[in-house]
């Protein structure tokens, strides 16, 4: 049985993460082993959130006492059916419900989100003990942002807020961030996190094409290949490494074999900075700047975005598209982001 | 649907983008804040739903798109507009 592993773990609260009924004002004990879980969990990169049926203040009060209120992104302590929290939680975090596991103690509840939501793993409190090894939940790599994951997300929600309540262009908001993009080469220790972003990101990825860890090795240090990597942060942290790009350096040309971006970074506005920074090594480096692009069924957006930055079909085969960069006419980089690249493709040596 | 429907469709839709600022038919909307792939996609795609188009490759450029003026006459060359 191959399934996805857990991206999000959603915890009841009575009598599975603690012992005892809030609300009947019991004296409560958290239940052997869920501290230890809830922390290895997030180490992993695992994200966790609540879906109980309770008051929320008291219920968030007691998450605070045991320390643990910090571990939970988007709680849904409310009266609702579980199975809708847990689609509310999805929506939020933008990740699909395949990717999620439900712990509660009542059998009721767990046929309650099977039944809407097929997708969801559900394991009984009792399993808790058993979870720490259970290969689903381990992921195949643990990579220096899956251990700021959380982090990430938390940020992302403050993000989020000031977006939804600022008036003004978006330009106008994107400045306000102090965004610092970074570009250059990838070292060894970045391909970790190259493969995880290459088989995570389907929207924002021109080809589609997974690369194991060794070809992205290989390729790191073939001397016809340029493997870059990209990191974002504004004033709220990291974004960690959002961006990956592929170049295949022939006599004449270059072909950006693979270019994406982690969905987190959609509106941001930084694809397009990138892309101008490739065309303008190109032209530096005095040789033409063609792109393979090949359709799925969800990444249509990174066509316009090629299309949108000056690039026009050249030629079409087996499903993969072949485009060029018009070279004359290239933007400024945008005011609202710094760019530091230590990558110097056409202007350096 | 009328050219002018389009038209005002099409000016209603972006300025829920270009917020604030004031803009001509003829302005580069992408000078004007419209800057992320996010946006250049619900631009497209808005248009494609309302006006019940599928975009051609040929037809996704920027010049097909930089302005109000510039998307219209995109609609145009496309047929949607009752022959007058």
């Amino acid at each position: 049985m191959s399934q996805k592993k857990i991206k999000c773990v959603v915890w009841d609260l009575d009598h599975t993460v603690w012992s005892g009924i809030l609300l009947e004002g019991d004296t409560l004990v958290l239940r052997p082993g869920v501290r230890e879980l809830i922390e290895a969990f997030d180490e992993r990169g695992i994200l966790q959130s609540v879906a109980s049926r309770n008051e929320s203040a008291p219920a968030r009060e007691q998450l605070k006492k045991f320390g643990l209120e910090q571990y939970f992104l988007h709680p849904q302590i409310n009266w609702d059916p579980k199975s809708e929290s847990v689609k509310r939680i999805a929506e939020r975090l933008n990740i699909g419900l395949d990717t999620f596991a439900f712990i509660d103690d009542q059998a009721f509840e767990r046929d309650e989100v099977r039944f809407s939501v097929p997708a969801v793993r559900t394991y009984d409190a009792t399993d808790v003990e058993r979870l720490q090894a259970d290969l689903d939940f381990m992921p195949r790599v643990i990579t220096e942002d899956a251990r700021c994951r959380r982090a990430m997300y938390q940020a992302d929600m403050v993000r989020h807020e000031e977006e939804t309540s600022f008036k003004g262009p978006n330009d106008a908001f994107l400045a306000t961030l102090d965004m610092t993009f970074s570009f250059g080469p990838a070292t060894a220790a970045d391909l970790l996190r190259v493969e995880e972003l290459v088989a995570r990101t389907n929207q924002l990825n021109t080809t589609g094409r997974i690369y194991s860890y060794e070809e992205l090795a290989a390729l790191r240090e073939s001397p016809d290949h340029v493997l870059l990597v990209a990191d974002l942060t504004d004033k709220h942290g990291p974004y960690g490494k959002i961006g990956v790009v592929l170049l295949q350096r022939t006599e004449g040309a270059w072909t950006i074999k693979l270019l994406l971006m982690s969905c987190r970074v959609m509106s941001r506005g930084v694809g397009g900075a990138l892309i101008t920074l490739l065309r303008r090594e190109a032209k530096a480096g005095g040789v033409r700047l063609l792109a393979d692009f090949r359709a799925t069924d969800r990444n249509r957006m990174m066509y316009i975005t090629y299309k949108f930055a000056g690039f026009s079909d050249l030629s079409e085969i087996d499903g993969t598209s072949l485009l060029e960069a018009d070279l004359n006419e290239i933007p400024e980089l945008p005011a609202y982001l710094v760019v530091n690249s230590t990558w110097q493709g056409g202007s350096g040596g | 649907m009328t050219q002018s429907d389009a038209r005002s469709k099409v000016r209603a839709f972006l300025e829920k983008f270009i917020r604030d600022q004031d803009f001509e038919d003829g302005d580069n909307v992408f000078a004007l804040g419209l800057v992320n792939s996010l946006m250049a996609m619900q631009l497209v795609l808005f248009l494609e739903k309302e006006f019940g188009v599928k975009f051609t490759n040929q037809d996704l450029n920027l010049k097909n798109f930089r302005s109000v003026d510039a998307m219209v006459e995109l609609l145009g060359a496309r047929g949607i507009f009752a022959a007058a």
